[in-house]
């Protein structure tokens, strides 16, 4: 809401020593923030001074233009005394007449530099300005013409246009809607400095009679007062006076035409919404009521709509002719050449405001006010003052019928004790504060021993409950006077172990040399697309968005991988040799069981009720994905460096079942967008918990990723349910190690994993370890066949191993790995 | 010893003679003590002390000596023979010495040499940030709460007094999923982290105090100062007797531990659905602490940092949540993580947050 100083001022008497800053202070204490202060000569600079225009010859041009070549009298602004040449296209003045001339080294909005030029053979020295090229108005035609008592040529213009004029723009919260008048905001102002208040609210006004127009009501519930009011003679070719054009134009609306402009500066005086009609273009009784369902309608922007029963309406008996409280119709839409009118002043039922304007994604500043809840009292003053103004610069004449329909809604009583705003804000405060501060507010104040009932003022429907007096009373005592108390101390049980697992797991992998990153989660067909997962693959299946910021990406992710591998190929393309890039976070199954129940808020949801909520939500595991693309070991004086390999990303993996103690398998496994032969399926106690490995070849080209790239991606979740919980410490042998290295060929596609696993079964109790220490292919094995160099390592826990024992659980294990996975050793 | 000397000849065998014994002797302990470096005392040694030398040979004669001269020849003899070999070890020792320097001084290495096999990794400052937020919170006690992503609306909103029709909620901006054929699912992507409050409430008995920090979810367009995903941190305290001032308290505690010793924060009167009274809180800066702040770019000369919302627990989101209002009263607060670092760190623009260049990330290590 932007509101002229000097239009608030018009109804507070502001002490005289108040500056600006000091009222926006005040008002932001009192819960108007305040959003910026404007100059209304935002954007203009330099020399703008009244000229007296001595001379101007018109000289057509070729292009069937013509162009005034003028002589101004700008006193001694230019230096020089001498009268200023300038070439003006406008005609709507002659010789002796004041105009604002910008001279040359001044700005005008939009960084409009004004020097000496030649233009139309002339060299014109500065401009005569029109309203439009000032940023104050939307009149183009003509320069500005000043009254003859504006002041002498040379006399500085910013003066004499209101450009000194000063706007404050408060950022209005929803339960302050009486903020989004001037009414509203001057009152504020008088409460902050205990200054009179004028409400320009508070007037005379005619009373209802007869002779009123036509007016039936149907819903009295949607439409609690509807008044009327007609004048009629109105002049269509009057215009908008200057100030009132000023004043609605800082305010941040458009002039459009005077009756238009009177009902909106009347809705910012006031805060009440005026819709204003072609009384000739009315036919019959004018009737509130719901819309039907389908009824269609033509706003008074064009669109047509499709109205629901919780419209409503208001209609004549040529049909619709509004969507009440939100926007007019088209049909009976006042128009240059209306000059007959009638005043809707209406009070709307909040809800339905709100509901309307959602549904037809209409936001009008009408709509802004009456979906907040505005004043129901004032409509009959507000009506007065449009036929006020429609008659005194329109020249028209207000009709005698006064049409009233219903009254205003009474406001429901809220009681508090006299300790609760203390309780509520921990600042000592008395009795006699809490009902001076309510009254303050405009509240009636019934004080007795305990409390005070209080009806708040009409313009606060926001105010029903106990803590929203707490807060009236408490702003005016002051925020800043609260106190600052740590509370007792609170007796926690810490980070709960998922917590403490999660920061293991991120220092883990940076210790790795991982770079953590955080992504977007939207995806589309495309990003799947890239990875090349099967039509048929789970996570296709994804949890769709109703709004979705890109039609490309309209749904929630099931895989972190492309926000790390989009990252890691923006590292690359950004000139890193390599990147290794992890991140943790959540994934989104359905679980396509319909609707999420909405339940009452007037107390706890039934125990039955409560995992009805929870159950209805995606599965949301936590994931990490890794990936390792280009270098991972540099080159340098030590030698030759490492890109990475599918071995890293595998590592990686069993890194951190290690740090958490999980015990992780790994076995060859087959997924998109995983290389087929170099892809690791991971699994903790038989359950899958995720894959690892080289990128398929086409993922990488797809992604701008280097060859050979690899990733992970894991369920954290299951990871870390079975991470060690107390680890038994370890007993080990002080005896000698016995050492022997065993060669062993197999087909090649036994796995590593398996002939280890037949080793360790064979060797029996004496083996303390076994490690894979080479993996041979070739001539000497021969095709089909791999040798794996295993060095196994024995102790006893009682006693030095003999050669014959030692030898005797080393030929246990081969013969184990012969008979399990046909090894055969090596001689 | 040496093993028998099969080179014996009795003819060359001289007569023990002391001059002869002192001269061997000296010429020995002239060669050690000239002897530049341990291969030449090996040769030095071999010469003098060894089988064949002057000394040895010496020693064998002693035996056909007559028994008189033999003791004193052997005495003669047996001095020489100590001293060379003391002077012999003695050199050793030093020649050792200096070969061991000598050796540590040719290994020496250029230290500066770059080590960086593996490139250094880094956690991400959100992540960082979360965890030193939470920590000032688990430090005096509170505990951290989660809640999922993806949210039920009841829980997002409607327990949060924000009801369908609240014109609040279309200042939320908000990401709905789709049900089935296009229907409303009840879902949402969290606006903000206010719905595990209402979990939590629903989940356990005051005292409550915890802290949730997260990811939420708003419509905004993607700028430097917008982001459509974003992190927030949201504080909750409910027990008996709780007032704006603990929430004051609390607040200050948290900006002093979060900025430096002195920076505490001011309220301002604000608007939302699941507080009541409402405030914003303002941050003193940190930079030039209000003191002088026109030149300040921090806090574009306010002195004051706009940080968060905060405020007294709706009673109706209490009633909602099953705790009694009548015995309870709560407080709750929530920031943004992103913003907090924006400031903190001095950032210009959000999206290096969520671009994932590892120059950003790297730049703050492992801990904030
Ligand atoms: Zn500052």
């Amino acid at each position: 809401m932007k509101a002229p100083l000097s239009w608030i001022k018009e109804y507070v008497d502001l002490p005289a020593d108040v500056t600006t800053e000091e009222l926006t202070d005040r008002l932001t204490d009192l819960g108007l923030k305040l959003e910026a202060i404007h100059s209304a000569a935002d954007g203009i600079s330099g020399p703008l001074v009244i000229g007296q225009v001595l001379t101007a010859e018109p000289e057509p041009q070729k292009n069937g233009k013509t162009i005034n070549w003028c002589t101004v009298d700008v006193g001694e602004a230019n230096g020089t005394g001498e009268p200023q040449g300038i070439v003006c296209g406008a005609h709507n003045f002659g010789p002796g007449d004041l105009v604002v001339v910008v001279l040359p080294g001044g700005v005008l909005p939009g960084g409009f530099e004004i020097s000496a030029r030649k233009t139309y053979g002339h060299v014109s020295a500065g401009m005569i300005c029109s309203a439009r090229e000032l940023g104050i108005g939307e009149d183009h035609d003509g320069i500005i013409v000043l009254p003859s008592d504006a002041g002498k040529p040379g006399d500085d213009a910013f003066d004499v246009l209101g450009l000194r004029e000063e706007v404050i723009e408060f950022e209005i919260n929803p339960d302050r809607a009486y903020g989004l008048s001037l009414r509203g905001i001057a009152r504020e102002a008088a409460l902050a400095f205990g200054a009179p208040f004028r409400d320009p609210a508070a007037r005379d006004v005619p009373d209802a009679n007869d002779d009123g127009y036509p007016v039936v009501v149907d819903d009295p519930v949607g439409c609690p007062v509807f008044v009327a009011r007609t004048v009629t003679g109105f002049d269509p070719a009057a215009s908008t006076p200057g100030w009132l054009a000023e004043r609605i134009t800082h305010a941040g609306m458009r002039p459009i035409s005077l009756a238009v402009d009177i009902t909106n500066y009347v809705m910012l005086e006031t805060g009440r919404p005026i819709h204003g009609y072609d009384l000739d273009k009315l036919q019959g009784t004018i009737r509130v009521r719901r819309a039907a369902e389908g009824e269609r309608m033509t706003t008074l922007d064009g669109n047509e709509r499709t109205l629901s029963p919780e419209d409503l309406v208001v209609t004549d008996d040529s049909g619709i002719i509004g969507l009440g409280g939100v926007m007019g119709g088209e049909t009976t839409e006042m128009s240059e050449t209306t000059t007959n009118v009638l005043v809707e002043a209406a009070h709307w039922d909040a809800v339905s405001m709100f509901r309307t304007g959602k549904r037809h994604k209409i936001s009008s500043e009408a709509g802004k006010r009456n979906e907040r809840g505005v004043d129901p009292t004032i409509c009959a003053a507000a009506a007065d003052r449009v036929v006020e103004l429609l008659v005194e610069l329109g020249g028209g004449t207000a009709g005698p019928g006064v049409t009233v329909i219903g009254t205003a809604p009474e406001q429901p009583s809220v009681r508090i004790g006299y300790d609760l705003p203390e309780r509520i804000s921990g600042i000592p405060i008395s009795a006699d504060t809490v009902v001076a501060n309510l009254r303050a507010i405009g509240s009636t104040v019934d004080a007795d021993a305990d409390g005070v009932t209080v009806t708040p003022p009409p313009w606060r429907p926001d105010i029903t409950d106990p803590f929203d007096l707490v807060e009236e009373v408490v702003r005016i005592v002051g925020y800043d006077k609260v106190p600052s108390v740590v509370p007792r101390e609170a007796t926690g049980r810490g980070l709960t172990r998922t917590q403490q697992l999660r920061r293991r797991i991120g220092r883990t992998l940076a210790g790795a040399g991982c770079v953590e990153v955080v992504s977007f989660p939207f995806v589309g067909e495309a990003t799947f697309d890239a990875l090349g997962l099967p039509d048929d693959d789970v996570r296709r299946h994804t949890v769709p968005l109703a709004n979705p910021l890109s039609a490309e990406e309209p749904a929630y992710t099931t895989t972190l991988l492309p926000g790390v591998l989009k990252a890691a190929a923006r590292n690359v393309g950004r000139g890193a040799p390599g990147v290794a890039l992890f991140e943790t976070g959540t994934v989104a199954f359905p679980v396509d069981r319909g609707p999420a129940p909405i339940y009452g808020v007037d107390r706890r949801p039934d125990e039955a009720d409560l995992p009805k909520l929870f159950e209805a939500l995606p599965r949301q595991p936590l994931h990490l994905a890794v990936v390792v693309a280009g270098e991972r070991e540099r080159a340098g004086w030590w030698g030759a460096g490492r890109n990475a390999d599918w071995s890293d990303a595998v590592g990686l993996a069993r890194l951190l079942a290690d740090e958490l103690g999980t015990p992780l398998e790994v076995r060859q496994g087959a997924r998109m967008p995983w290389h087929p032969g170099r892809c690791a399926r991971l699994l903790v106690e038989g359950v899958e918990v995720g894959h690892a490995g080289e990128l398929h070849p086409q993922v990488c080209v797809q992604l701008g990723l280097p060859a050979r790239s690899a990733a992970l991606e894991v369920d954290l979740d299951v990871v870390m349910a079975n991470a060690a919980v107390v680890i038994p410490g370890p007993s080990f042998s002080s005896f000698p190690v016995a050492k022997e290295d065993v060669a062993l060929v197999v087909a090649d596609d036994v796995p590593a994993a398996d002939v280890e696993a037949a080793l360790r079964e064979g060797a029996g109790e004496l083996l303390e370890s076994v490690r894979l220490f080479d993996v041979y292919t070739g001539e000497q094995i021969g095709e089909g066949s791999k040798s794996l160099a295993f060095a196994l390592r024995f102790r006893a826990p009682d006693r030095t191993l003999t050669e014959t024992e030692t030898s005797a659980a080393r030929d246990a294990a081969v013969a184990r790995a012969a008979e399990r996975v046909g090894a055969v050793q090596r001689a | 010893m040496s093993g028998p000397n099969t080179d014996y000849d009795p003819v060359e065998v001289a007569a023990v003679q002391p001059e002869e014994v002192d001269a061997a002797r000296d010429a020995a302990l002239a060669a050690i003590a000239a002897a530049a470096d341990l291969d030449d005392l090996k040769r030095v040694r071999t010469d003098h002390a060894g089988d064949r030398s002057p000394l040895a040979l010496a020693n064998r004669e002693i035996g056909a000596l007559p028994p008189q001269a033999r003791k004193e020849a052997g005495q003669r003899v047996g001095r020489a023979r100590g001293e060379v070999n003391q002077a012999l070890a003695a050199r050793q020792e030093v020649l050792e010495a200096e070969h061991a320097a000598r050796i540590l001084v040719e290994e020496t290495v250029d230290v500066t040499l770059p080590t960086d096999r593996i490139p250094a990794g880094a956690r991400h400052p959100i992540t960082t940030g979360s965890e030193l937020i939470a920590d000032i919170f688990v430090a005096m006690g509170w505990e951290v709460a989660e809640g999922p992503v993806i949210e039920a609306e009841w829980l997002n909103f409607d327990a949060l007094n924000l009801g369908a029709d609240h014109p609040a909620r279309t200042m939320q901006d908000t990401f709905w999923t789709a049900g089935e054929g296009g229907t409303e699912s009840g879902v949402v992507l969290r606006t903000h982290t206010s719905p595990v409050q209402a979990r939590t409430m629903l989940d356990r008995e005051p005292p409550i105090y915890v802290v949730c920090p997260g990811r939420v979810f708003r419509t905004d367009e993607y700028d430097a100062t917008h982001s459509p995903m974003f992190h927030q941190v949201e504080g909750l305290a409910v027990d008996e007797g709780i007032s704006m001032a603990h929430l004051k308290g609390t607040l200050d505690h948290f900006a002093s531990r979060l900025f430096g010793e002195g920076i505490t924060t001011r309220f301002r009167p604000s608007y939302f659905p699941f507080t009541e009274p409402s405030a914003e809180v303002d941050l003193k800066c940190f930079v030039c602490k209000g003191v002088d702040p026109a030149s300040c770019r921090t806090c574009r000369g306010e002195g004051w940092i706009e940080w968060g919302g905060c405020g007294v627990v709706n009673p109706r989101v209490l009633t909602a949540c099953g705790v009694d209002p009548e015995r309870y009263t709560g407080f709750a607060f929530g920031m943004g993580i992103d913003r907090t670092l924006m400031f903190r760190h001095d950032l210009a623009d959000l999206r290096a947050l969520f671009e994932g260049d590892v120059r950003f990330t790297t730049a703050f290590g492992t801990e904030l």
